[in-house]
Order: structure tokens, then sequence, then C-alpha cells
């Protein structure tokens, strides 16, 4: 039992390092240092320059364009990308529909879309949740009815992440109402464009609409963008669920905010002519935090482990889910107190992509109270950590 | 990185289980607990004779490696069976101050005996006014004539009722609680002027409350150089702490384990408890701790066993002490809630893993003690 890395793993972390620091642009960082938010096309120009590298797909296998890495060197590259704040690549594509198109796409499919989701040429997004279908996913509506060699979809979707930059959606739809509503669903791939799609921002309290809800109004579909069989979309869905665990703990980016943290407490006044460290709860709480990141990280390093050695990752992993993101809250509020006062401007667009104008409190985390607001999102979406306790408590301890 | 066991130590594990298995079922470890020693003179010998004495020491002083990883595998497993032969006290306390602090002529003469399971020692490190201060040390040491004589008191001597030589701390010079003018001696329990008050502890374990009254001892008697013991003392402090976290961890997984079986087969209002979401949240959060504790304490025992230094060694040992407390806490109080009445009585194995965590979450320090001293090295760094 070790946890050390191996020589070839050191050499390559050595290896990911030179290159964040050499390729991940100095005005992206500044900008993600700053707590704001990149633009489209600067999130395709960092994808572009990972993919340069044959870095931009870490978990597809090395036939279709992707890296071939063991898990090792997944945890070494996201915990890297994490530490400098280098955005991993946006995972609808990468990471949610391209597993699903590999597994059970068609040859012709897998020739369409894959190569464009590498190059980061094509933005996805995800149609699953519906406006009254949230963690009973298997409740959605929307309709998808054949006529002829198409599909004729109606209905809506809602939380859609980024749906405002997307060129396609994969889509959860249902295909038969007459059976339990599980084994009625497809899997169907819509391209944005089509006539009959619109969207609508959603702004959430953070002022920012990263979210959007989609329209479908009598929009045709090929039948040829079906994924795999008619009435079999749930269990797609289920494996794209369960597929991709890695950095759902947010190990990099927590780390990196607590050193943050630490760095911030240490020259901010606590008001009484010390620094905040020296107030002994604030550095009490701050130490917490620090001691249960290091209890999730080995719990995710434990996973990876039984990863390795050929366990699937099962359901144990939804522990990752809940207290990985219920750290990250804590840090997030946290960081609320630490910055006081300044974290009560509400200036939404200090944090918007092309802000130039100066901080309001230079030195001074800002945006803070905004960073907390908008990552109460953390524990619902996902699978909701309600709904993570639910899988535990069935699959792991058969209750 | 690897987290699988190796060979020597999944021998070590199924060599533990076994034992466990056979011959320590609950009423046979009951009716050990309420004998005269409170421990089996018996399992003793088997100990020895299984090599179990021996694991906490380096193969220099005749040992098995003094690995944290090993004695984590074995504690692991006492734990689930709360086992309360004085292992943790008279072994991995009290021998490896021994072997940290002893001239080579002292370990020579006590080692061997220790790990032949002859020999039981007993460590005198708390005092009533110390809290969890290692370095609070009042009972004093001063030097007549060639000779060392002790005054002072020790509270929580583990083993200290059946123990024939007691590691005693005491102050050579400096002030109360500083660092610098502590040393260890070696006390014979039968010694004048040695008063032991002998009780049971909450995990069934024996200690005592030990008065020195101006007890003579050689200048032989003492273990290292002259008031340098502290740094030896901390370091295998921590050491014991790791011990003790995977013997929770142990008895943690034996708490959500007993406690899922039991909703399952509890009945009211006629569904299993087990079915009611209210109860399958708790246990889906006592599994969260279960897997947090095992992690952190993995990742501690790993640290000690590495070139590390001791300052990072020391906030491992802490960040794990703390999260396992905490761990403890949820676990253990849920367990009992979760059973309900049947919970609460003597008669049920459920109440004494309790009461056994409870007497862990306390021992060296308890996990708001530690977070700070966590926090105090990291702002060192």
């Amino acid at each position: 039992m070790n946890a050390d890395f191996a020589p070839e793993e050191l050499a390559f972390r050595e290896e990911v390092r030179e290159f964040l620091q050499n390729e991940f642009p100095a005005e992206l960082r500044e900008k993600v240092d700053a707590g704001i938010r990149l633009s489209k096309d600067e999130i395709v120009r960092w994808q572009k320059i990972l993919h340069e590298k044959g870095w931009a797909a870490p978990n597809w296998p090395v036939e279709y364009g992707g890296t071939g890495w063991t898990a090792t060197q997944k945890h070494i590259f996201a915990m890297e990308m994490g530490l400098i704040g280098a955005p991993e690549p946006v995972p609808f594509g990468i990471k949610m529909v391209a597993p699903v198109l590999m597994a059970y796409g068609s040859e012709e499919q897998k020739q369409r879309f894959l190569p464009d989701i590498l190059q980061s040429n094509v933005w996805w997004c995800q149609g699953y949740s519906e406006p009254n279908s949230g963690s009973d996913l298997a409740s959605l509506k929307t309709s998808a009815v054949r006529d002829g060699d198409d599909y004729i979809v109606n209905g809506s979707k809602t939380w859609n992440t980024y749906g405002q930059y997307a060129d396609w959606i994969f889509c959860l739809v249902r295909t038969d109402t007459t059976v339990k509503k599980q084994e009625g669903i497809s899997f169907l791939l819509i391209d944005m464009k089509s006539p009959g799609v619109s969207h609508q921002p959603i702004y959430l309290m953070d002022g920012h609409a990263e979210v959007n809800e989609i329209f479908f109004d009598d929009v045709r579909v090929p039948a040829a963008n079906l994924i795999g069989e008619e009435n079999k979309g749930w269990t797609y869905a289920k494996v794209l669920l369960t597929h991709e665990r890695t950095n759902i703990a947010l190990v990099p980016r927590s780390t990196r905010r607590l050193r943050a943290l630490r760095r911030a407490a240490a020259s901010l006044d606590d008001g009484f002519g010390g620094s905040l460290l020296d107030d002994p709860v604030f550095s009490h709480r701050l130490a917490n935090l620090e001691i249960e990141l290091k209890a999730l990280e080995y719990t995710e390093l434990r996973t990876l482990a039984s990863l390795s050695v050929g366990k699937s990752p099962g359901p144990e992993s939804s522990i990752l889910k809940i207290v990985g993101t219920e750290l990250a809250q804590r840090i997030d509020e946290l960081f609320v107190e630490l910055a006081a006062y300044h974290s009560l401007p509400y200036l939404p667009e200090q944090l918007e992509e092309g802000f130039q104008g100066a901080p309001l409190e230079p030195g001074i985390p800002s945006g803070q109270g905004l960073v907390y607001l908008n990552n109460r999102k953390l524990s619902i979406f996902g699978g909701s950590n309600e709904i993570q306790r639910n899988i535990i408590s069935k699959a792991v301890l058969g209750l | 990185m690897d987290f699988s066991y190796s060979e020597e130590q999944q021998m070590l594990k199924e060599s533990v289980g076994k034992f466990v298995q056979q011959q320590y079922d609950f009423d046979t470890r009951n009716r050990i607990a309420a004998g005269g020693t409170g421990y089996s003179e018996e399992n003793w010998k088997l100990f020895a004779e299984l090599g179990w004495l021996t694991v906490p020491f380096s193969e220099a002083d005749g040992g098995f490696g003094d690995s944290a990883v090993d004695l984590m595998v074995m504690m692991e497993e006492f734990g689930k069976a709360m086992l309360v032969e004085p292992y943790l006290a008279s072994v991995v306390l009290s021998g490896r101050l021994l072997a940290a602090l002893g001239s080579e002529r002292q370990k020579a003469e006590l080692l061997p005996m220790l790990m032949a399971g002859n020999l039981q020692l007993a460590c005198a490190w708390a005092e009533s006014g110390s809290r969890y201060n290692l370095a609070n040390v009042r009972l004093s040491a001063r030097s007549e004539g060639g000779r060392i004589i002790l005054d002072g008191t020790k509270v929580n001597v583990l083993n200290g009722p059946s123990a024939g030589k007691l590691l005693v701390t005491a102050r050579e010079s400096g002030g109360a609680a500083e660092r610098e003018g502590i040393s260890v001696f070696l006390v014979e329990r039968e010694a004048n002027g040695v008063h032991v008050r002998n009780y049971a502890n909450l995990d069934g374990g024996r200690a005592a409350k030990i008065t020195f009254s101006e007890v003579e001892i050689p200048e032989s008697a003492r273990l290292g150089a002259p008031g340098g013991a502290f740094e030896a003392l901390e370091q295998v402090v921590d050491h014991a702490t790791v011990a003790i976290c995977a013997q929770a961890v142990g008895a943690l997984d034996s708490l959500l384990q007993k406690t899922v079986e039991y909703s399952k087969t509890r009945k009211q209002f006629g569904a299993h408890i087990g079915s009611f979401q209210a109860l399958q949240h708790r246990m889906a959060d006592m599994f969260m701790e279960c897997q947090l504790a095992r992690s952190i304490t993995v990742m501690a025992a790993m640290q000690l066993d590495s070139s590390d230094s001791a300052h990072s060694k020391a906030a491992a040992a802490s960040a794990a002490k703390s999260r396992v407390g905490k761990a403890i806490r949820k676990v253990g109080q849920e367990a009992v809630q979760i059973h309900g009445g049947i919970g609460m009585t003597d008669e049920l194995d459920l109440a004494h893993l309790f009461r056994q965590v409870t007497g862990l979450e306390l021992l060296f320090g308890d996990a708001d003690f530690h977070t700070s001293r966590f926090a105090r090295l990291q702002a060192a760094v």
C-alpha cells in the first residue's frame, strides 16, 4: 500500500505542468483568477489547444483520437488543470454524448459526430430535464412521433447549460406512452438549427443566464439521428450517468479554492489588528475543510485504484458526488464570510465575459457572494444529493 | 499508487480475522472483560506465538518491521471484535516509546520480554489538568544524591492495573507546559510510594489513576537524555493515534453493518424500518462517514510509513483523528438511534461498540483538539 506515483507518472505530471504553464493563455488565466467567465470563443480556443496536443479527450479510447490514459494519468491531468484553473472541456460532447455514441451509435453516426466533438467544431448541450421532470427524470413527456423517415418532436427541455451556444442537443424523448415509463424513452440527436427549435434564457439568482429552456414545436428530426434502438434510451442514459464519474468530486477545484482561501485569510485584516487567520474560529473552520478535502481526495484515489484493477466504478461513487459538492459549497460559504462586506455588492456584470472595468475592491476576492449563490446548484444537478443517497441506500446497503 | 494489501498484510488480516471469528465472540469477550485482570493471559500468549506483539517494532529491534499500515490492518480487526487485551497500551504505546527512547541495554533487557508476551507495560502520560497537551507535565522528577524522586499523579493509565512496569512522563526542568525538560522513567508498579487505583474504562479496557508519592528510582531508570523526551513522546502518540483511528474504522463498519441488518428485520407499521427513506438517508450518511474515516486513516498510515517530515506526519495524524472523531460521533449515535430502545441495552453488542468508539473518540484528543492542532501545523508550514 502506497500513495506514491510511479516514476513514469511523475514524468507525465511534469509534462502536463510544463504544457499548462506554456500553453494555457495568460489572458484566460487572469480572467479565471479574477472569477470572470470565459466566452464561448475563449473556451473553444482552449479546447483546440488541447486538441492539438492530443489531450482533448482524456476519457476516449485511442482508436477515436483519445489519450488512452490510465486512471492515474487522468487523475493527474484533471488535478493539474484544476490547480492552474484551466477549464475542463465542456462535458456535454466529450464526456457525455460521445461515450454513448461509441457504445451504441452506428458506424455512420460515429463518423459523422465524433471528429467534430474531438476538434470542438460543434457545441453540444444536454436535453434531459423538463419543467415537470427533475429528479424523477423517467417521467419526461417531450414526445417524438414517427412520421415516415422522421420523428416529430414536441415539448420542452430545461436547465440546458450553455444551450445558447449549442449547435446540437442530445435528448431523451418519449416514443411510447403505453408502457412502463422507463421503457418508452428514446435517445435522439437534434440539430438546434432545425425549424421549430427555440430557446429562452433562464436568469438564475446570481444574475447570470448560463441555463436555458428549450422548446420543440413540431420539430422534424431524421430517424437516422436515433441512437441505438427505439425505447432503449433509458438504458443508454443510465450508462452515460455511471460511465464518466471522474472528477465529480471537484477535488482539483476545491484544492485550488482552499489554497486561495488560506492565502487570502493570511493577508486580510480581521478588523482587530490581526489577520483573519489569527481568528481561532475562522482558522478552525478552514482547517476542518482542509481535513475534509484530504478524506475526500483519498476516497477518490481509492475509487480510482479499484477502477485500475478492473472493478467497475459502481454506486459507491455517489459518495464522491455528495461529499465533493457539499465540500465545494462549504468552501464557497467560507469565502463569502472571508470577504465580509465585499461579498455584498450585486454586480453580475463584473463576472461576465468581456468585463473590462476595475474591480470594486482590488486585492479582495470579489464576487464571492455570486459564486455562493451560483453553486447552490451543485447539490441539485447531476442527480440531486438526495437521489445519490437513494442510490447508496439501495445499491450499496441493499435497503 | 497502490491501495491493496501486500501478501504479508493479507496474511496478518486473515490471521487476526480467524482468531476473532473462532475464539473471540461477543460472550467470550464479555467474560474476559469482566474477569480479574480484564484480559486473557492465554490470548496474550497466543498473540506472542502468532508474532502479533512484534508488529510495531523495527527489524533492528527484533520486530516485524514497524509499518503503520501493518498495524492499521490489525487494529481494524481488533476494533470490529472489541478486543480488550491491552495491545495498544502495552505494545503500541509503551513498547514503541521504550523503543524510541531506550538505550540499547534497556531495549535488550525489556523488548524481547515484551514481544514474547512475558511483560506488560503501561504508559503514564496524562494528568488531571493536562487535558490533551502532551507537554503539560507537572509530575516532578528531582535528583537527590544520584537518585531520582518522583512526585505527582497520573490519570488514565491504560493497562495500569496489569503492567509490571510503568513508563512515566515527568518534569525535570522548565515550566508546566514546556516541551523541554520532560523525561520518561521506568518505574516498577510495585515500587514503594506507587499507589494504583484501578477502574474500567468505557471501552471495556482497564485503566488506573496512579499517585507517585516521593518514589525513589535510580538514574538508570531514565529513558533517553534528561529532559529530552518530548519529541519521541509526541511521535509515538501520533503513531498510536493513527492506530486507534484504524481500530475505530473497524468498529464503525460493524456499527453500520449491524444497523443496516437490523433495519432489514425490524418491522413497524407493517414494513421493515429500512424501507423508510428517513432512515435510509441516515444510513447512507453513516456509510459515507465510514468511507471518509477509512480514507483518511489510510492516508495517515501511509504518511507515517513515508519519508516525510515529522511535521507532515503530525499534521496527517491530527487530520485523521479529527475526521475519524466526527465519524465516530455521527455513526455511533445514529446506530443507537436507528436501533431504538434495543440499542440502549447492555445485552446487545451494539451498545458495547458504541462505548468502545466513544472511548476512542476522546483518547489522545477529540476532533476539536486535533482540528486546532492541524490548523497550527498548517499555519507553521
